[in-house]
């Protein structure tokens, strides 16, 4: 049987200086933290990163930020780690903001093949300002381009060797959409079970589109 | 009854059986602690949660199991869990039916200002622009003042707008509005709180609503 497992330091050497990354997660919920510290001991920087939030300060994501490894985010919401704030008022830093919802169908058209879509989201707004606008049917929308990006980590509860995964409740969020939207993916998971443990109706990212697993903790 | 949860109270009084509630960050969250007990509603949380439940006591606090203020919270019978991009697709498709939104400033014409503030840098957004755009129907709860007594409800905004959507609904300490297609119409006045004070509270101009009732049965607790 073939075996998508490797280890964390395995798996961020997929990571180059310069890589655009996904990484998921709702704050530190659902946030693949294992991958994110061994990111941390690598010597890549000028990351470009595609998360919801970048950690807390010197927590997740944050980390990479205090060690300024990260040139870029794209993202909803900076404002929860100051370091972000300063990083980006200092131009050590840019910043891409999106809606949340729009930043999440974004990578969710990234993975699909699409080429973009209008979103009622933001017309009007600062956000939309460099957009394109179109109006259809009487209503106004503003176009995004999709997301991808070169490597994603993402988290969830359980693998099985073959990389169907399941989340664990509210630490699901981006996790699902950006398993689809990256060159290679790798899923950082609490437990491995044996192929046939997770029923087809449960398992909610099919494993095409795991490429390695790395065990939380695991060697 | 602190006055926030005099807010969050009134404003449960307008969720209806069956509703789907988006509730916001800060006064919206106390709402879910007023809804009547012969009203079932669901609350939506836009990390992926429909059907979250109370608080949780300290030990049974799961780090996977948050709201979108990141706060542990608990899910009840028939919640389920989904991704990011489903839980917005609810939003905009038009499936919530009521969101209650913390706000900064509102203009004459019931557009609001919630996630920017002037002069410092814009890096965040979260869900609100999303929950603005889509939801059915709006609420914002608020103090009508802000901490240094500037009015809020202003003519026009001097924060960053959120949406060219206009609210529905506007509940604050002393009064409550209705926003129609012309403007700010006064629904109700708090307790002991008299239209002099409004007005002079009130930087936008609106009109008193037909239906316009004053709450002088019951006293103010927290005045």
């Amino acid at each position: 049987m073939m075996s998508k497992l490797i280890t964390c330091e395995e798996a961020v050497k997929k990571v180059k200086s310069g890589s655009r990354i996904m990484v998921g997660g709702f704050g530190l919920v659902g946030s693949p933290l294992c991958l994110i510290a061994a990111l941390a001991q690598s010597e890549v920087k000028d990351l470009e990163i595609i998360s919801n939030n970048l950690g807390e300060p010197g927590k997740g994501l944050g980390v990479l930020v205090r060690q300024k490894q990260v040139k870029k985010a794209i993202g909803s919401y900076f404002t929860s780690n100051p370091e972000v704030v300063k990083a980006y008022q200092d131009k050590e830093m840019e910043v891409d903001l999106l809606p949340q919802g729009t930043m999440s169908e974004a990578i969710r058209a990234g993975g699909a093949g699409l080429g973009g879509f209008y979103t009622p989201v933001g017309v009007g707004t600062k956000i939309a300002e460099n957009k394109e606008e179109r109006t259809l049917n009487g209503k106004k929308y503003v176009f995004q381009e999709p997301l991808k990006a070169n490597v994603a980590f993402i988290k969830a509860k359980k693998a099985d060797p073959l990389g169907n995964l399941i989340y664990n409740q509210s630490a699901r969020n981006f996790n699902p959409m950006m398993a689809t939207a990256a060159d290679v993916v790798i899923a950082e998971v609490d437990e491995m079970v044996e192929v046939g443990e997770i029923s087809p109706e449960e398992i909610v990212t099919p494993h095409l589109y795991v490429d390695f697993i790395v065990v939380k903790g695991g060697k | 009854m602190n006055v926030k949860q005099y807010i969050a109270a009134r404003a449960a009084k307008e969720l209806k059986h069956g509703d789907i509630v988006n509730l916001g960050i800060g006064i919206p969250t106390l709402v879910a602690d007023y809804i009547p007990s012969d009203v079932q509603v669901f609350l939506h949380s836009e990390n992926g949660i429909l059907g979250v439940g109370p608080s949780p006591d300290p030990e049974d606090i799961d780090e996977n199991l948050v709201n979108a203020g990141k706060l542990p919270v608990t899910v009840l019978e028939g919640s389920s869990f989904f991704d990011s991009a489903s839980s917005f697709a609810m939003i905009r498709g038009g499936h919530v039916s009521v969101s209650i939104l913390g706000v900064l400033q509102i203009d004459a014409m019931g557009r609001i200002a919630n996630w920017a503030v002037p002069g410092k840098n814009v890096l965040g957004v979260g869900g609100a622009m999303d929950l603005l755009e889509g939801s059915k129907k709006i609420i914002v709860t608020t103090l009508h003042t802000s901490n240094k007594g500037e009015a809020k409800i202003v003519k026009e905004l001097t924060y960053p707008i959120t949406s060219e959507r206009k609210v529905d609904l506007i509940i604050t300490d002393l009064a409550v509005f209705e926003v129609k297609a012309d403007g700010l119409y006064l629904l109700e006045l708090s307790p002991e709180v008299s239209l002099e004070e409004i007005q002079q509270k009130t930087d936008a101009p609106f009109r008193i609503a037909q239906s316009f009732y004053h709450g002088k049965e019951v006293t103010a607790p927290w005045l």
